[in-house]
């Protein structure tokens, strides 16, 4: 089953590449506006080669970890007090959904005066992206915790701390997870939006704008937008493969109630 | 040792009619007490009180004479929802060796502890699953081995055979008399089984439907060392259950019937 759902995925994707191909040599459209998809492909092939790229890969990654390692030792945490303490997170309900449906690459101006290195200013909005997400899938599974399950520790003498540890922290976890994939695939467009408006040494965002400003070649902007979607899939796959190893439990469950 | 004494135990969740009405029962070190009642009658809500898991609304509950104020010492529950109360994340041996870690145990004791403990419910080899990955008669069993490895002095069970198979469920009732024999515990059982009731219990308790109350409170005039074929087959087994199954529909104490030792007598509702 798994197989063929990958062997179909493969073939759609072989097919779309393939109708590019035809489209673009047959002259239906501008061969510089859409190039083959071939040419694309190859300019993606020596990108995976060229040092400078790579360079650029490493510095938007490198942001891109930083900050949302640095939201996610913030937002846990805070989700936690906040979930678990009903006052407090009544009291923080009405100012988490004001600064939450701020998009992040509004901000980007301000971060430019208030941070001068690129490095920080890029980490700082991812962090401002990725803390949502983490802080409110935190949050609310912690308010969402069987009570069930933390009475069944009570009763057996536990006191609060323990039950949060024992009970509280693992059945929230998947859910604080899924937060930080989501955060993620945030935090990609953040980056690259960032690197783009602000600018800066290195980093796929400044390939991008560095390849526009001189001269434009499509093939090589498409390139460059190639590798950014395999980095967010990546990420994304590979955030997902960890969770299923760790929180197996939790798939087996919800895919048994299916 | 662990002597409970309830008196004018009432509870609201808060809704415009109580759910307890006024419990009274006292129940002496080292008894084994039935309750039964119609179902949503009050009794989890009830054994919760006793567990100091929800303050009561009204009345007084104390345990060996000091008053339930929080979670008593050495208290063993087994809840009705089995499948929330186990945790999906550990295998069924961590989630019997983890509420060991309140005895001071090493890991390794732990371990043998909850072992031990599977095998009495007859789940020798459950131990590296998952609780997800057993069947719910199986779950069910891995709650009451977590409540039995940790060697209460007092023991609440909520309809705790309510999904196993006959034949376990007898076996299951066995060994919670050789527990109750061997250990010293005192146990208060929850149960819609009339029969099961009267073959367990020194005492059944038999509440009316809500706001709960004591509807009557019978004495188990039955052998200490039974037997499921022969206790079964006794005129007093016959003659109790038929009671039982009286009161639990609302009937009053049949004529002949003398009372119980706990004064609960004017309480007794004799017209149907
Ligand atoms: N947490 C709760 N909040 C509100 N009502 C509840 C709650 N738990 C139980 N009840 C209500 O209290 C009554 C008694 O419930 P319960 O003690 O579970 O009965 P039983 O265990 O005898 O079936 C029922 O009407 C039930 O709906
Ligand atoms: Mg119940």
């Amino acid at each position: 089953m798994r197989y063929r759902r990958i062997a179909l995925g493969a073939a759609g994707v072989a097919g779309v590449v393939a109708a590019m191909e035809v489209v673009s040599r047959a002259g239906l459209v501008d061969g510089t506006a859409l190039p083959p998809a071939s040419t694309v492909l190859g300019e993606a092939a020596k990108l995976a080669v060229d040092g400078e790229f790579l360079v650029d890969v490493g510095a938007t990654l490198g942001a891109w970890f930083g900050g949302l390692a640095l939201a996610v030792l913030v937002a846990v945490p805070l989700g936690v007090l906040l979930g678990s303490v009903p006052f407090l997170g009544t009291a923080a309900r009405a100012l988490v959904e004001l600064l939450r449906p701020i998009p992040s690459v509004a901000l980007i101006p301000l971060a430019i005066i208030l941070f001068a290195e690129p490095t920080r200013m890029k980490m700082s909005l991812i962090f401002y992206a990725c803390l949502w997400p983490i802080l409110i899938n935190t949050l609310y599974a912690l308010r969402d915790v069987d009570p069930v399950a933390k009475d069944s520790l009570r009763a057996f003498g536990f006191g609060t701390p323990s039950v949060l540890w024992h009970v509280s922290l693992p059945s929230a976890a998947p859910f604080i997870a899924t937060g930080v994939r989501i955060a993620a695939s945030v935090a990609l467009v953040v980056v690259i939006s960032t690197e783009l408006y602000a600018g800066g040494v290195d980093g796929v965002g400044i390939y991008l704008s560095d390849t526009q400003t001189a001269g434009g070649r499509t093939d090589l902007l498409l390139a460059g937008a190639v590798w950014s979607g395999v980095l967010g899939l990546v990420v994304a796959t590979g955030l997902r493969g960890l969770e299923r190893i760790a929180f197996r439990w939790h798939t087996a469950r919800v895919e048994g109630l299916a | 040792m662990a002597m409970l004494q309830i008196t004018g135990l009432t509870h609201s969740y808060g809704g415009d009619h109580g759910v307890l009405g006024g419990i009274d029962l006292t129940v002496p070190d080292g008894r084994l007490v039935s309750i039964v009642g119609p179902s949503g009658c009050g009794k989890s809500t009830l054994l919760r009180c006793i567990a100091g898991l929800i303050r009561p609304t009204g009345g007084t509950l104390t345990l060996d004479g000091s008053p339930i104020d929080g979670v008593p010492d050495d208290l063993a529950v087994v809840f009705q929802d089995y499948s929330r109360s186990l945790f999906p994340w550990l295998t069924v041996r961590d989630n019997v060796a983890l509420p060991l870690r309140r005895r001071g145990m090493s890991r390794p004791e732990r371990r043998a502890a909850a072992q031990e403990a599977l095998e009495s419910v007859g789940l020798p080899d459950a131990g590296r699953r998952y609780p997800w990955q057993l069947s719910g008669g199986m779950q069910q069993r891995v709650s009451i081995a977590r409540a039995l490895a940790y060697r209460p002095s007092l023991m609440l069970m909520d309809e705790p055979f309510g999904s196993v198979d006959a034949q376990t469920r007898e076996d299951l009732e066995d060994l919670l008399l050789q527990v109750h024999r061997t250990q010293k515990m005192t146990i208060l059982l929850v149960t819609h089984d009339i029969d099961e009731s009267v073959y367990v219990g020194d005492r059944v308790v038999v509440l009316n439907r809500s706001p709960a109350r004591v509807h009557a409170d019978l004495d188990v005039d039955l052998p200490a060392s039974r037997d499921q074929i022969e206790t079964r087959g006794l005129p007093e087994f016959v003659r109790l259950r038929a009671e039982v199954g009286r009161l639990v529909r609302g009937g009053g104490r049949s004529p002949g019937a003398e009372p119980a030792d706990t004064g609960t007598a004017s309480d007794i509702v004799t017209d149907e």
